[in-house]
């Protein structure tokens, strides 16, 4: 499943998408829980019993705010997130 | 068996109690909706709530507490159901519910009061991909009710009204406040209300259909939630979304705890 965390305002779309096929049964170790400076991944267990990391409910409000330090603006060449999610679950749409 | 679903939405608290079937030689018959319950919360204690409203359904269906298998709620306050023995998100409650009634169906957009999503689902009822807003109420029906208020008018009234115009005027707000004021404009330039009823749910659909386009649009579409009963707004997604046709449920307000109810009933096998 794609689920996408976020919302669309009068200044753009910002979703968080994670493919939760490639997040069951993590190869990188969870290691999005870390690797983001906000913490803002957790670990669920979704409504088909699986654990999967999911953005945290506040969160998903103000994407553009906690997303933006790691963005290029911030001097990141990457983000940290993506970066640590190995398997290729997670993607911003900005 | 009887199972329950409970659709605690921020607007109103919907109760589904249905009943297993087991008709030979009619696969397809697998669940009878037992009794459906519609209330509008007056109390702000949705524990209060949603005991009242399942007491109510329980009584007009003639059943007892004991007589239901297993509970389970969805919607904005689901946490608030104390006596569900578990909590399932309205994609999966809204996508299963849906596909029940529209097999055909692999999108499915759910309007409430105070939230719109897409769905992709498969067969079975399972969502493969959502997207929501979970920012403004911007593309859902309180946004609509609020506007109607403004134009003085019912929300029926203004769906109609919107039918009733071939004009398209961009509404630039995203936010309620700011499109409210939008609106209070478009009044003092003598704009006709069909218009500015057209104009809002444009906006409304707009909104939605961006979302839904994240998860893209395949197969059957279906609208669930209470916005289907706005008339104005299904032929404005209509042309959003660039699609001939959507599936339309009777009761849409429904569907979710209907899919609730299902989901309950599965997990006793």
């Amino acid at each position: 499943m794609i689920a996408n965390y976020g919302y669309k305002d009068g200044s753009g779309e910002y979703y968080i998408s994670i493919d939760t096929d490639k997040c069951i049964g993590c190869a990188a170790e969870r290691a999005c829980l870390t690797a983001c400076p906000k913490q803002m991944f957790e670990i669920i267990t979704d409504d088909y019993d699986d654990e999967v990391a999911w953005v945290k409910k506040p969160n998903c409000r103000t994407l553009s705010y906690d997303c933006g330090d790691c963005k290029p603006s911030g001097g990141y060449t990457s983000l940290p997130c993506i970066a640590a999610c190995t398997p290729g679950a997670i993607k911003h749409s900005w | 068996m009887i199972t329950a679903g409970i659709d605690m939405g921020s607007r109103s608290i919907k109760v589904v109690l249905l009943e297993e079937l087991n008709v030979d030689g009619a696969p397809q018959l697998k669940y009878g909706v037992k009794k459906v319950h519609i209330m509008m919360p007056g109390d702000l204690d949705q524990d209060v709530a949603a005991d009242k409203a399942y007491d109510e359904a329980l009584a007009s269906a003639g059943l007892k507490r004991e007589d239901v298998k297993s509970v389970f709620a969805t919607g904005a306050g689901r946490k608030q159901v104390s006596f569900a023995a578990e909590g399932i998100t309205e994609m999966t409650a809204g996508s299963k519910g849906a596909i029940f009634m529209y097999p055909q169906a692999r999108t499915v957009v759910d309007v409430g009061a105070e939230e719109g999503r897409g769905m992709k689902t498969d067969a079975v009822g399972r969502a493969i991909d959502f997207a929501g807003n979970e920012k403004c109420a911007a593309g859902a029906g309180s946004f609509a009710e609020a506007m109607s208020r403004a134009l003085q008018m019912t929300l029926k009234e203004f769906g109609e009204a919107s039918l009733k115009s071939d004009k398209s005027i961009p509404m630039n707000a995203q936010c309620t406040v700011f499109a409210e004021s939008e609106v209070v404009s478009l009044i003092h330039s003598a704009t006709p209300k069909n218009d500015i009823a057209k104009a809002v749910l444009d906006a409304v659909a707009s909104r939605v259909c961006a979302m839904v386009r994240r998860v893209g649009i395949e197969g059957e579409v279906v609208l669930i939630g209470g916005m289907v009963h706005n008339a104005g707004f299904v032929q404005s997604l209509k042309v959003a979304m660039g699609v001939d046709t959507i599936s339309l449920p009777d009761m849409p307000e429904y569907i979710s705890a209907l899919g609730c109810a299902m989901i309950a009933a599965e997990r006793q096998h």
